[in-house]
């Protein structure tokens, strides 16, 4: 079988700065695949590639066998792909469960007559893509926020209000990167909930994360990024054994 | 032939300078606080009306310049202080309004003072135009040229070599960092306003006997010079001389080619053919959003 | 019951209209129901602009050159060449619309100053145009326009009329045809906000890239909003054009242009019914000014600078939030 994310000798430069470089690996549909790496590794920058918000400037992704050479980054959600920022991306001049709805948009299809008189059809759309965003929030954990300002939220609650985005719009794979930032232990432990729960309904997780406790027990595939390069690749366990993995950033 | 098209480029270079200054005033700003100033052009109305209406009332020349150049720096450091500084937070479009509300009042008050009518400046020196080639060269136009140079010079070495220039240059790299080697970033950001305003009352006096004032000539001159600084990119030194010179040439050989009443139009669609091919400008900095 | 009325979103449509219905209980003579109906006609083109402005976060620095497209094309059209005036304005609206989807495309590309920047180019070149082209336009002199006309009957702000028994003046027939248009164009902007559409113009806004990840075509949708807020400016431009009887280029100036876009951030950006109260505010301000005489520009200025200073948000997003802020502790004290 093919694999669902292919990256081929992938370079990324800003300027003199290599981000990316030469980097090769493959994600299998239903994995969870984890990108871990020192600061400045390139992990953000790897992301950003494969879902199309950067060039590359050497290089192949190909999703599910298809090139995305030219695609968009909207081109690619239409594909299955959706993902959540480390620099959390909420739209704060909507309400929460507005940007939940945000996320239906590719399953929202409405004429612009449709829309303008308010037709029917398009009340009965809204009234369900609602109730869909209300169950992700709950889903996720901001059931609380169901009429709140995206901009009263919490950090915790934002970044969980992020991920119920992305699922709204039922992705093949979904890239989350460093979710687990500036959360605390019960609510990473959530998260990894959470994580494990989406992974268990078909969804392809991709992982930029830190704690490694969390990537290490949720995680099928590693691959490890050290300036721009790969490090290694492998299971958890082949990774915790790996000499230079160990060397150079598990050891220091 | 030859003649016609030296006059056109003389035509084109003497406004193409009073741009450049228009559009280093610009970039000045920008860089400082990432505001477009609306109310540029005002600047050069202060000039030369006030430099005008002080000679007009028998002060000697050069003291009238020297005071309209004062007039317009406490303006620039008074719009900074009272108009800009309280609305930090604002929304960009917000700040170009209140910037706009600026120049509204300025011209309001310009208005009430000078009144409505064109004011005439003399020629710095002779009214004996020199001849070149067959063309005519109007001998203002080596004052603007002249001291359009001497400006850009001076705000290069301010810039490069003293300490103030430098801090403005830091300040408008990194806030937070200038804040922290201990630059006041507030006196800068009145400085880059002040200096703003003494260039655009420069350019205001030494073009004032060519295109003769009135209280309302910043409109059109604070929006040409505007354009001139996207054209050479915003926030670029180079780009603004560039782009002031360029669009200076490009009017005034569309005025002669084609058509006087099109050289506006001539103008407006250089800014769009540019942006088009270079969302920037010619020397904006290409960068990728981070995100 | 009344609860729920105020709480549902046509709440807001539903006073405009009783404001418009009670307004003429305090309009004395005709030339306030000139300055009323000139406030509709554009005020419902400031509600279009802010569907581009304060709900998709794009600047324009250039729309009076699209409302003065639809002015003239109806003036030239019905003037001219005689046509009715409901395909003058309809046509007009078309073409305007397709003029601005095609200098949208590259413009929309760009972003911040240089967005505004190549807006203010564009209105500008309108501008020109209209001022040049005198066989057409009459230049700078301006151009008759004659009154609106359907099926034969001709609307005119000096004619006299009948309707159901009841005679009513001219100037009587504009104010209640210009408000149904400024009703009818506010439910088509509250419509759209609340859609997918205007959720996707909003996220545009919001986060570029956040909109583009969940699969939102950006430029698509920047497209589609310039184009309807320029058709907004273009029919609104044709009906200012049949209601003033005389139009001249400075519809299509960037005075215009910054006119209505004050009336946008100074009502309050994103706030259909604060862009209302913008036009309101800064139409009626003039006459207000009137009274100072050499100091009208000074006192428009300063109120200006002054009012974005201390309210950035706009008129009716800051009272809202003081109003509510004072029920707050009004509610909590009572508690
Ligand atoms: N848009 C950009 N322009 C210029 N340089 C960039 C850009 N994005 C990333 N870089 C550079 O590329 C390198 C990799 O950055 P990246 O954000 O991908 O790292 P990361 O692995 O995600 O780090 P972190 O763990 O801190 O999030 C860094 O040196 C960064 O400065
Ligand atoms: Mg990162």
């Amino acid at each position: 079988m093919t694999a669902l994310v292919e990256v081929k000798g992938l370079d990324k430069a800003f300027g003199g700065v290599h981000a990316v470089e030469g980097v090769s690996f493959s994600v299998e549909a239903g994995q969870v695949y984890s990108v871990i790496g020192p600061n400045g590794a390139g992990k953000t920058t790897l992301f950003n590639l494969i879902t199309g918000l950067y060039t590359p400037t050497k290089g192949e992704i190909l999703l599910n066998g298809e090139s995305t050479a030219k695609l968009e980054p909207n081109e690619l959600a239409e594909r299955g792909m959706c993902r959540t920022f480390q620099q959390m991306q909420i739209c704060m001049n909507m309400t929460a469960i507005e940007n939940v709805m945000l996320g239906r948009h590719l399953q929202l299809k409405s004429s612009l007559f449709t829309t303008l008189f308010r037709l029917p059809s398009l009340r009965r759309n809204e009234a369900a893509a609602r109730k869909r965003a209300a169950e992700l929030m709950e889903y996720v954990g901001c059931g609380d926020y169901l009429d709140a300002e995206a901009s009263a939220m919490s950090y915790g609650a934002l970044k969980r209000l992020e991920i119920a985005r992305a699922l709204a719009a039922e992705p093949k794979v979904i890239l989350l990167d460093e979710p687990a930032a500036g959360l605390n232990a019960v609510e990473t432990a959530a998260l990894e909930d959470l994580i494990r729960k989406i992974a268990d309904q078909g969804t392809t997780v991709m992982l930029v994360e830190h704690d490694m406790k969390l990537v290490m027990g949720i995680s099928d595939r590693l691959l490890v990024l050290n300036y721009g390069r790969v490090l290694a690749e492998g299971t958890p366990e082949e990774i915790r054994q790996n000499p230079d993995v160990i060397a150079a950033y598990l050891g220091g | 032939m030859l003649a016609e098209f030296l006059q056109y480029l003389f035509t084109g270079i003497t406004i193409g300078a009073t741009y450049a200054l228009i559009a280093l005033g610009f970039t000045l700003i920008y860089n400082a606080s990432h505001v477009i100033n609306f109310a540029q052009g005002e600047f050069l109305m202060i000039g030369g009306m006030a430099t005008v209406s002080l000679t007009a009332m028998g002060v000697p020349m050069i003291l009238a310049v020297v005071l309209a150049v004062i007039l317009a720096g406490i303006l620039g450091v008074a719009l900074q202080r009272f108009a800009i500084a309280p609305a930090k937070q604002a929304d960009v479009v917000t700040l170009i309004i209140i910037t706009i509300g600026a120049s509204i009042f300025i011209r309001g008050i310009a208005q009430v003072v000078w009144g409505k009518e064109y004011h005439v400046m003399q020629n710095f020196s002779t009214d004996q135009p020199i001849e070149v080639f067959g063309a005519v060269l109007n001998s203002q136009s080596l004052w603007v040229l002249g001291i359009g140079a001497i400006l850009v010079v001076g705000l290069v070495l301010f810039f490069t070599k003293t300490l103030i220039g430098k801090a403005i240059l830091a300040t408008s790299m990194n806030k937070e960092a200038a804040r922290l080697v201990g630059i006041r970033t507030q006196m800068v950001l009145m400085l880059a306003f002040m200096v703003s305003a003494l260039l655009g009352s420069v350019a205001g006096i030494v073009v004032a006997p060519i295109t003769f004032t009135s209280y309302d000539i910043g409109i059109i001159l604070g929006l040409k010079g505007f354009v001139a600084a996207a054209i050479g990119g915003l926030g670029s030194g180079v780009g603004a001389v560039v782009g002031g010179l360029s669009l200076g040439i490009v009017e005034a050989m569309a005025a002669g080619y084609i058509s006087s009443d099109y050289k506006d139009a001539v103008a407006f669609s250089m800014i769009l053919l540019v942006l088009f091919f270079m969302p920037r400008g010619l020397f904006g900095a290409k960068v990728v959003e981070r995100v | 019951m009344l609860n729920t009325f105020m709480q549902s979103r046509l709440r807001g449509l539903v006073i405009l209209a009783l404001i418009l219905v009670i307004l003429p209980a305090f309009l004395g003579n005709p030339f306030h129901y000139e300055l009323v109906t000139q406030m509709a006609i554009i005020a419902a083109t400031v509600v279009g602009l802010n569907l581009l402005v304060g709900f998709a976060g794009q600047i324009s620095l250039g729309h009076a050159g699209f409302f003065g497209l639809g002015a003239y094309f109806t003036g030239i059209a019905t003037g001219t060449y005689g046509w009715s005036s409901v395909p003058a304005l309809v046509v007009g609206a078309i073409v305007v619309g397709a003029i601005a989807w095609i200098v949208g495309r590259p413009i929309l590309r760009l972003k911040g100053h240089y967005l505004s920047m190549a807006t203010l180019a564009v209105g500008f070149i309108i501008a020109i145009i209209l001022n040049n082209e005198r066989a057409l336009t009459g230049g700078p002199d301006g151009m008759p326009v004659p009154a609106f006309e359907i099926f034969g009957w001709e609307l005119s702000a000096f004619g006299r009329y009948s309707l159901f028994g009841i005679t009513i003046e001219g100037f009587q027939a504009w104010y209640i045809f210009a408000s149904v248009v400024l009703l009818v164009a506010v439910w088509f902007a509250l419509n759209l906000i609340e859609s997918p559409i205007g959720r996707a113009l909003r996220s545009v806004h919001g986060s570029e890239v956040a909109a583009s990840v969940v699969g939102v075509n950006t430029a698509k949708y920047k497209s589609l909003v310039f184009v309807i807020s320029a058709i907004y400016a273009s029919l609104m431009g044709s009906l200012y054009a049949h209601f003033q009887g005389f139009i001249t280029p400075a519809v299509a100036s960037f005075e215009f242009s910054i006119l209505f876009i004050t009336m946008v951030v100074l009502g309050g950006m994103g706030s259909t019914f604060g862009v209302i109260l913008g036009a309101v505010v800064l139409k009626l301000l003039p006459q207000v000014l009137a009274d100072f005489q050499e100091l009208e520009h000074v006192m428009f200025g300063l109120i200006l600078m002054l009012t974005m200073i201390f309210m950035p948000k706009g008129l009716l997003p800051t009272l809202t939030a003081f109003v509510s802020k004072k029920m707050r502790k009004k509610a909590g004290g009572e508690a």
